[in-house]
């Protein structure tokens, strides 16, 4: 049995992988729902059948080229901490975190497919790309998904297409979506509008914790919500031109922003920047809307001789189970905000205050 | 501000979401988020609670009733109206006549286009063809008209088994 630790991607290079775009667009991904016919679906099947479809799925993963070297594990044999550190790389779902016997994953090495096992679907295949590129994710898993069709019989109706267990993801199976990082139209108070002219065309934006449409980090994901009646490259380029005009937009508001209200802009990030230089108790949440703005202030030249991939390095480490994995004893929240405080004081001891000139 | 789910606890985690002209919003305790499984922004499907799959969404009701259930996996319609989910594959056929409303309020259409696995895509035009021939043929038997009939089931032999009809010749 292989670690997952040793396996993953270190948060440090991680952070080092580049895409197109990828000031504004944190990953693309795109994933297929899939499922074998004559089994239940994993919310109605008993466990036996589960584990049945598991044993039978995850060789079959396992033996595509694209999968030669990977990590393939039952759920039950991840602990609560490994499955919370993939919630938060984002290679499986929070739905998939909480399952256990009969429910898998299949990972390659360079995190750039993941497989989830009995989720709400047989198979959930999805390929992850950093940056801009949908297209290429779709291209990748369109070949993954060729290659696993000879080895598994997939339930396909000639009328509608792939059937899935919740109708939302009937016929294609796809969702295409991409983390986008939006903080000069949120500052700038446009977001809202965009968001709705963007839920016009049939596209869901969504943020957590939010009051209005303010997403955690400013960070928002796109994707497409209906599944069944076009094809799935019609679907790739319409997100694609919408995504292509929201980056466009995020880079006008960012230039809009520093000649017009340059103030109003500096004051966000240096004040960003004094609390996250400074302080000595700070929650995940805090942190990341922080971060956020630090990141802005990278790509705006803020920061000299900072790099993008230390803030994003944080974006990850910050988060409670990387923050506790790093430790032997179980914290409570109030001990993982001292101890998240010091770690970015630490990291940003050799940043230096923001240039406004 | 009380969470919406227990009506208990107040509510901290506050969710927004604008699905065409709708806005909604949710607020709940910590708890009941964490039971909804709403806790990851890039991987909670907000629109399969919001915009009404579930607990709010119900099949057209079939002529067999609400009692109706899949002869492969004993899912029934109460056990969609509680998960918004499916059963198994074979479900679609089952509950054909109660999605058909339901497909056409959540997709941009009701008929797959797209990809199809390679071992089906050959013969999917075959299936089609079939499938019409086959509505045909019932329609003419109903009717009583068995000259077509025969003609229909004919073709349909042909169709079923391409292969070695072309071979003989």
């Amino acid at each position: 049995m292989k670690d997952l630790h040793s396996f993953l991607i270190s948060p440090a290079e991680a952070a080092q992988q580049h895409g197109p775009h990828d000031r504004i667009v944190m990953s693309s991904r795109v994933r297929l729902a899939r499922n074998v016919r004559g089994s239940s679906f994993p919310g109605w099947a008993k466990k036996p059948e589960r584990v049945k479809v598991l044993e039978m799925i995850q060789p079959a993963v396992s033996s595509l080229p694209q999968m030669a070297d990977s990590f393939a594990e039952a759920m039950d044999n991840l602990t609560a901490l490994d499955k919370q550190i993939l919630v938060e790389r984002h290679l499986i779902s929070r739905e998939h975190a909480a399952k256990n016997v009969g429910s898998g994953i299949v990972l390659n090495r360079e995190e750039s497919f993941c497989v989830m096992i009995n989720e709400e679907d047989h198979l959930r295949m999805q390929a992850l790309r950093p940056g801009f590129q949908i297209r290429e994710a779709w291209m990748a898993i369109d070949r993954l998904d060729s290659a696993l069709e000879k080895k598994l019989d997939f339930a396909f109706d000639n009328e509608l297409g792939y059937l899935t267990a919740c109708p939302t993801n009937l016929g294609t199976g796809i969702r295409v979506s991409a983390m986008l990082h939006l903080p000069g139209l949120v500052l700038s108070e446009q977001i809202n509008p965009i968001i709705q002219s963007v839920n016009k065309l049939g596209l869901a934006v969504r943020g957590l914790y939010g009051e209005g449409t303010e997403a955690l980090g400013n960070v928002f994901q796109v994707s497409n919500q209906m599944t069944l009646g076009e094809a799935e490259t019609v679907i790739v380029e319409r997100l694609e031109k919408v995504m292509s005009q929201i980056i466009e937009h995020e880079e006008n508001a960012r230039q809009t922003l520093l000649e017009k209200k340059p103030k109003v802009v500096f004051n966000h990030i240096g004040r960003a920047y004094g609390i996250l230089a400074n302080a000595h108790s700070i929650s995940s949440k805090e942190t990341m809307n922080l971060l956020s703005l630090l990141r802005l202030g990278v790509d705006l030249g803020l920061f000299p001789n900072t790099r993008r991939a230390l803030v994003d390095e944080l974006f990850l480490t910050t988060q409670p189970a990387h923050l506790q994995k790093q430790l032997s004893d179980k914290l409570s929240a109030e001990e993982r905000d001292l101890l998240r405080a010091d770690m970015v004081r630490e990291q940003l001891k050799d940043v230096s205050r923001p240039v406004t000139k | 501000m009380l969470c919406c789910v227990c009506k208990e606890k107040p509510a901290t985690v506050h969710l927004t979401q604008i699905v065409g002209d709708k806005m909604q919003k949710l607020d709940m305790c910590e708890e009941c988020a964490k039971a909804k499984g709403i806790n990851d922004p890039t991987s909670f499907a907000m629109a399969d609670l919001m915009l009404g799959l579930g607990a709010s969404q119900e099949l057209d009701q079939s002529a067999a009733g609400a009692e109706l259930k899949c002869p492969r996996c004993g899912f029934s319609q109460a056990d969609f109206k509680k998960s918004g989910r499916l059963g198994c594959p074979e479900c679609y056929s089952t509950f054909a006549e109660g999605l058909a409303g339901l497909l056409k309020s959540m997709h941009k259409g009701t008929r797959h286009v797209g990809k199809a696995p390679e071992a089906l895509r050959k013969t999917r035009e075959t299936v089609d063809r079939l499938k019409t021939l086959q509505k045909k043929l019932n329609k003419a038997i109903e009717t009583e008209d068995f000259e077509t009939a025969a003609t229909l089931r004919d073709e349909i032999k042909v169709l079923s088994n391409p292969a070695p009809a072309k071979a003989a010749k």
